[in-house]
């Protein structure tokens, strides 16, 4: 590929173009740093944060394993071994397996993509800052014995008030509500950047797998956690307001939680899976020098994954007595999944056969992890026949199993990432040599541990069980699962020597394409990612075009200089990447640091009912939120040239933007939030006749109609308001914020009519499960009126001192988006509350 | 078929090095029977697929690119990836079903029911007369007669529980406001030992109880006898411990049918001596475990809901062991 083509930008590029472009980027000196935004960094902390808590988990695995090891042994305290438990299972699902397959997008995705950076940089700082600080307090509570100790499942009625009286369950709930708002932040970011931040010509079809596998993981992180927020927000109402919704005798059932919470916990096991099976699908490619094979079927493979995994969850609760009916729908659905694992399985094994095969340590990691995955994927066949699984279940097949999955799905093709990457951005790569040991290490490590599980559960031993008696014969079993474990942690050990000694992140010279992969996560260095953003034809473009890259560092390709003087990246089409607009991105700031700091500690402090600093904190973490929004929307400004005789303009409003594609994305989740509410209205309906139990009155069908045409009037004053913006320049923004005003003021008073008409006819939300099923409902509603009073308060503000005008009017659009979304779901709220009984009755 | 289940579960047993009282491997009952005669086809697939991917894996990594393209084409990744799996999926789903309905209908026959109550941690258990009115109650001890099935009804006192006899079928969990039913048949005698498989706090693992297949005979005759009220104290030891056993109040939580100890809060004790562990699983029963029991039930069980009676004397302690032990 030598010859002479046209490139965007000629070449020598002006004096200063470059040095213009790096100090825009450039990130904060010192203990500044911290205040650095940049996905690069963040990613870093990300990652390094996860690997963190992996050990931290993975010490806690070895303290009940030294415990199990001999029968009838006292390593430990019964109370202290089911706190192990208990966070070894919420450490490794909340603060590593997730948020590490999230950091990992994070570093990666922007420079695979072509994309300078994240779309909303401050929101996954924010993610990252909320994780870490709220992941480490949730960890001090080991020392502090007040960690929780009702597993990681947390079933009521063994972590409600009455069985847990002290702070742990709460500190759980709180805790992991904290972690899974990160998680959601950093899915709708993630959705955005793939979707809308793709270099041009990098269509959906061009995209790394990897791409695809985050957009899945985001799309089920974003229909799957609301419905764990749901869990854990009714559970922590009933321990601390006494609202029953899992009290038998009041009317609730603790069923709920499992259905609640398996919504979640089954996706939950594919959140983790596909991004590493997209990781996977990135390396195997470079490991042989081919391209994927059925590259089509593996991206069909993975969105069916994540489809058919939210019709799995009953799958874990085949031991609690559900219709039989029911039970073979799950167990059928259980095999189909399946068959889309199947296919990346084998798509990886034809790529291995299409190219050329050259040992590395990445290598081995996968295909060691193909087989240790394949055999979890098999004993889950096993378990998807019910009977089976009602001999099996909660039995050490089932931790065997579990860990074959989660380890061969995601924790070893994790280390094999970390030896692929590392290359990308650190000064020095790992040892390869090392890297063979720890990989052959860890392999036979997991199989000495967890094979003979299998067979533990078997020969009858139940899971969560902090002892067992010599006579059972179960002690060699056991003896070999912990000299296995300590065989994992030898490997684990052996790789972090490996870190210490090589690992030297840089945001300069990186040791660079050591294994000649294709894609342009190679090319990107510096914080900036890219001098100039390439157009992008292949899949593996630096494969198909050898001098893409040099032509890249150049400057010879779209965008190489800043426009503005801002950060800024290029903004394309959601299908067929069209450049459309240049998306000027904000810099360092403490902002998204300090929110998370306060939003960790508001959740800490309820956790231990300090209501009053609680609520400080919490005032405070929106004031920062409201200082960084203060500062977006910057206004839409003339096209300029990025190169190519493509022109594009700044900062778009309307329907092109990708802030409505966030908006959008966050009205996903609040319905999905809202959908877990009503599935717990509808299910405890079902499971307690009485609704409403006797001596409620029925509601005032006045108050109704008047709640409804308030919130009809809400949005009616909004959408209103939006055809008085002012010209720029001319005019005050008065009568748009009356309007905004009034709207926020309707969909309050909407809300606090409808609760008094509810106490008006008699409900109290400790009354009963219904009153509690309402009461959370109509509560949601009245939390969402209090937020968007909030916004609107910003937008008021913004309107007054001209921030916001009639093409200035991206933050209006957004705070539109979500005031129209709160006035619809509060008249399907309406309905279900006080409808449905009428039309039942 | 005993021949199939024998050698994989003896070779099974044989490695593991394990007594089969509590093993899913040793079929004694028609439920796990089946459910065993299942997992070994399915442990049969699994291996066969599992030499498949680890062949074509290793065929792919050491092939020359000349030979076998078929294994890197996208025709095999369906066939093998999709293909495959679905028709094998599709059997092994309708086998699953089959044996469901299997299960199914021997529900129809059971005569005897049995309801479970989980307490944390131990089992309240109540034979149910025809009428559905309970007989008699006793906790942490099953007997059933061999060859009938047996109906049991599964409650909880407090949180979720799960019943488990792995030589006599699957898991069902006890959940506090629902009532379950599993049926179990044992097809052969002999003494089983169940467990709670369902986390339910500090002392889950010290939560099991015995189940004891017995001749139709021997089984109505301790229907019989089991319903009766307590023995009474006979030698002087006996009387003293049966003075001592009302004296410490044991009567408050713990029922002895027949005299003024008529406590629901913990396990009836009215044949105490005739069972075989106490504490649910946790010793074995006899005069000198029940006196380790009375006095130091905190650090046996620690959390149980079993105070340690620490504060009895030698002799009482050995009378009042001695008076359980004689509550055959």
């Amino acid at each position: 590929m030598t010859a002479v083509r046209d490139l965007p930008n000629a070449l020598p590029r002006p004096p200063g173009e470059e040095e213009a472009l790096r100090r825009a980027w450039a990130a904060p000196k010192g203990i500044k740093v911290l205040s650095e935004i940049n996905n690069s960094y963040i990613g870093l902390y990300y990652v390094s944060t996860a690997v963190f808590f992996f050990i931290f988990a993975g010490i806690l695995a070895l303290l009940i394993r030294a415990q199990l090891a001999l029968p009838d042994s006292d390593v430990v305290s019964p109370d202290l071994y089911n706190q192990l438990f208990t966070m070894h299972g919420t450490v490794m699902m909340f603060l590593f397996a997730v948020p590490a397959v999230e950091a990992v997008g994070v570093l990666l995705l922007p420079n695979m993509l072509g994309a300078r950076d994240l779309p909303f940089p401050r929101l996954s700082a924010y993610a990252f800052w909320a994780y870490f600080i709220g992941g480490t307090a949730f960890l001090g509570s080991l020392f502090l014995d007040v960690a929780p100790r009702a597993g990681w499942f947390m079933y009521p009625p063994l972590s409600g008030m009455e069985f847990t009286p002290d702070i742990s369950a709460d500190l759980w709930l709180l805790g992991i509500g904290f972690i899974e708002i990160s998680a959601i932040a950093g899915a709708i970011e993630i959705i955005v950047g793939v979707l809308r931040t793709r270099a041009p010509g990098m269509t959906l079809g061009r995209m790394p797998v990897f791409g695809w596998a985050m957009l899945v993981f985001g799309a089920m992180i974003v229909f799957a956690f609301p419905s764990m927020i749901v869990a854990t927000l009714l559970l922590e109402l009933e321990r601390a307001f006494d609202w029953p919704f899992f009290i038998a005798e009041r009317g609730g059932d603790s069923l709920l939680w499992q259905h609640l919470f398996w919504f979640f916990g089954h996706p939950e096991v594919y959140i983790i899976f596909l991004p590493a099976a997209g990781m996977v699908s990135m390396m195997v490619p470079t490991i042989v020098r081919h391209g994927l094979v059925g590259y089509r079927l593996v991206v069909l493979a993975l969105s069916a994954t994540g489809l058919i995994s939210f019709g799995l969850w009953v799958h874990h609760m085949f031991a609690t007595g559900l219709p039989r009916i029911a039970m073979a729908f799950f167990s059928a659905a259980g095999m189909l999944v399946a068959i889309p694992s199947g296919i990346q399985v084998f798509a990886w094994i034809a790529t291995f056969a299409s190219g050329r095969f050259r040992p590395s340590a990445p290598a081995f990691f996968l295909l060691g992890a193909l087989l240790v995955f394949v055999i979890g994927g098999l004993t889950g066949v096993m378990v998807a026949i019910v009977p089976f699984d009602q001999q099996v279940h909660d039995t050490f097949f089932i931790v065997a199993h579990l860990h074959y999955v989660l380890i061969g799905g995601m924790v070893m093709p994790f280390l094999g990432a970390i030896y692929y990457w590392t290359p990308a951005v650190s000064r020095k790569a790992l040892s390869d040599r090392t890297g063979r040991i720890v990989a052959i290490l860890f392999f036979t490590g997991v199989n000495v541990t967890f094979l003979p599980m299998h067979l533990t559960g078997l020969v009858g031993m139940p899971r969560r069980v902090y002892t067992y008696p010599e006579a059972l014969g179960w002690g060699g079993l056991n003896l070999l699962s912990s000299l296995g474990a300590v065989i994992i942690a030898a490997s684990v050990l052996l790789f972090l020597v490996d870190l210490t000694r090589n690992f030297r992140p840089t945001m300069r010279k990186t040791a660079g394409n050591v294994y000649g992969a294709g894609t342009l996560e190679w090319v990107a260095t510096g914080i900036n990612g890219f001098r100039s953003i390439p157009r992008v034809e292949r899949r593996e473009p630096l494969w198909a075009d050898e001098t893409l890259a040099n032509e890249i560092e150049a400057g010879a390709w779209y965008l190489p200089n800043t426009a503005t003087g801002h950060r800024e990246t290029i903004v394309t089409s959601t299908v067929d990447a069209r450049p459309q607009y240049i998306l000027t991105l904000p810099g360092p700031g403490w902002s998204p640091v300090v929110a998370a700091l306060f939003t960790a500690a508001f959740f800490l402090l309820l956790t231990v009912k300090a209501t009053t600093i609680a609520a400080i904190c919490g005032l405070i973490a929106v004031a920062s939120i409201l200082v960084w929004m203060w500062g977006a929307d910057r206004g839409p400004r003339p096209a300029v040239p990025i190169g190519g005789g493509i022109n594009l303009p700044i900062d778009i409003a309307g329907r092109h933007s990708h802030a409505r594609l966030g908006t959008l994305v966050l009205m996903l989740v609040l319905s999905a939030i809202f959908a877990g509410l009503l599935f717990a209205y509808v299910y405890l309906w079902i499971t307690d006749a009485a609704w409403p139990p006797a001596g409620i009155a029925p509601t005032s069908a006045g108050g109704v109609a008047g709640s409804a045409l308030l919130l009809v009037a809400a949005a009616g004053l909004f959408l209103a308001a939006g055809r008085f913006l002012p010209r720029p320049g001319t005019g005050t923004g008065v009568l748009p914020s009356l309007g905004m005003g009034l709207s926020a003021i309707a969909l309050l008073a909407a809300s606090a009519l409808d609760i008094w008409n509810l106490a008006d006819a008699g409900v109290t939300p400790s009354g009963s499960a219904y009153g509690a099923a309402v009461f959370v409902i109509a509560s949601g509603q009245a939390l969402l009126a209090l937020a968007l009073a909030v916004v609107t308060g910003l937008l008021v503000a913004k309107a007054l001192v001209g921030r916001i005008n009639a093409e200035r009017r991206l933050s209006f659009e957004v705070g539109r988006l979500l005031v129209l979304y709160a006035a619809g779901q509060g008249l399907v709220a309406l309905v279900v509350i006080h409808l449905f009984p009428r039309i039942a009755a | 078929m005993t021949r199939v289940r024998g050698l994989p579960a003896g070779l099974a047993l044989a490695l593991a090095g394990c007594t089969p009282i509590q093993s899913a491997l040793d079929p004694a009952g028609s439920n796990a029977g089946m459910v065993f005669d299942l997992g070994v086809a399915m442990t049969i697939g699994a291996t066969l697929v599992c030499v498949l991917v680890v062949v074509l894996a290793w065929r792919a990594v050491r092939r020359s690119r000349a030979e076998g393209a078929w294994l890197a084409s996208p025709r095999m990744v369906i066939a093998l990836g999709a293909v495959l799996p679905a028709v094998v999926l599709t059997a092994l789903l309708a086998y699953g079903f089959v044996l469901d309905r299997q299960l199914a209908a021997e529900e129809d026959r059971a005569a005897l029911t049995v309801r479970v109550t989980g307490e944390q941690w131990w089992w309240r258990v109540a034979y149910l007369a025809p009428d559905g009115s309970p007989a008699f109650e006793t906790a942490n001890e099953i007997r059933l007669p061999v060859g009938q099935p047996v109906r049991f009804e599964l409650e909880s006192a407090d949180v979720i529980h799960s019943f488990w006899v792995p030589a006599l079928g699957g898991k069902i969990d006890l959940i506090p406001g629902r009532t379950n039913t599993v049926t179990l048949l044992a097809e052969r005698e002999g003494i089983y030992r169940g467990q709670c498989a369902e986390f339910c706090g500090t002392q889950h693992a010290l939560m099991a109880f015995m189940a004891r297949a017995e001749t139709p005979e021997d089984f109505g005759a301790w229907f019989a006898a089991e319903g009766g009220d307590a023995r009474q104290p006979e030698t002087e030891e006996e009387v003293a411990g049966h003075g001592a056993f009302v004296a410490a109040g044991c009567g408050a939580c713990h029922a002895v049918r027949g005299t003024a100890a008529a406590g629901t809060i913990g396990p009836d004790l009215t044949h105490v001596g005739s069972r075989l562990t106490i504490a649910a699983g946790t010793l074995p029963n006899h005069a000198g475990t029940l006196a380790a029991w009375v006095t130091d039930a905190q650090a046996i069980k620690p959390g149980a809901r079993m105070p340690s009676f620490d504060e009895l004397d030698g002799p009482t302690l050995r009378s009042i062991a001695v008076y359980l032990a004689s509550l055959r």
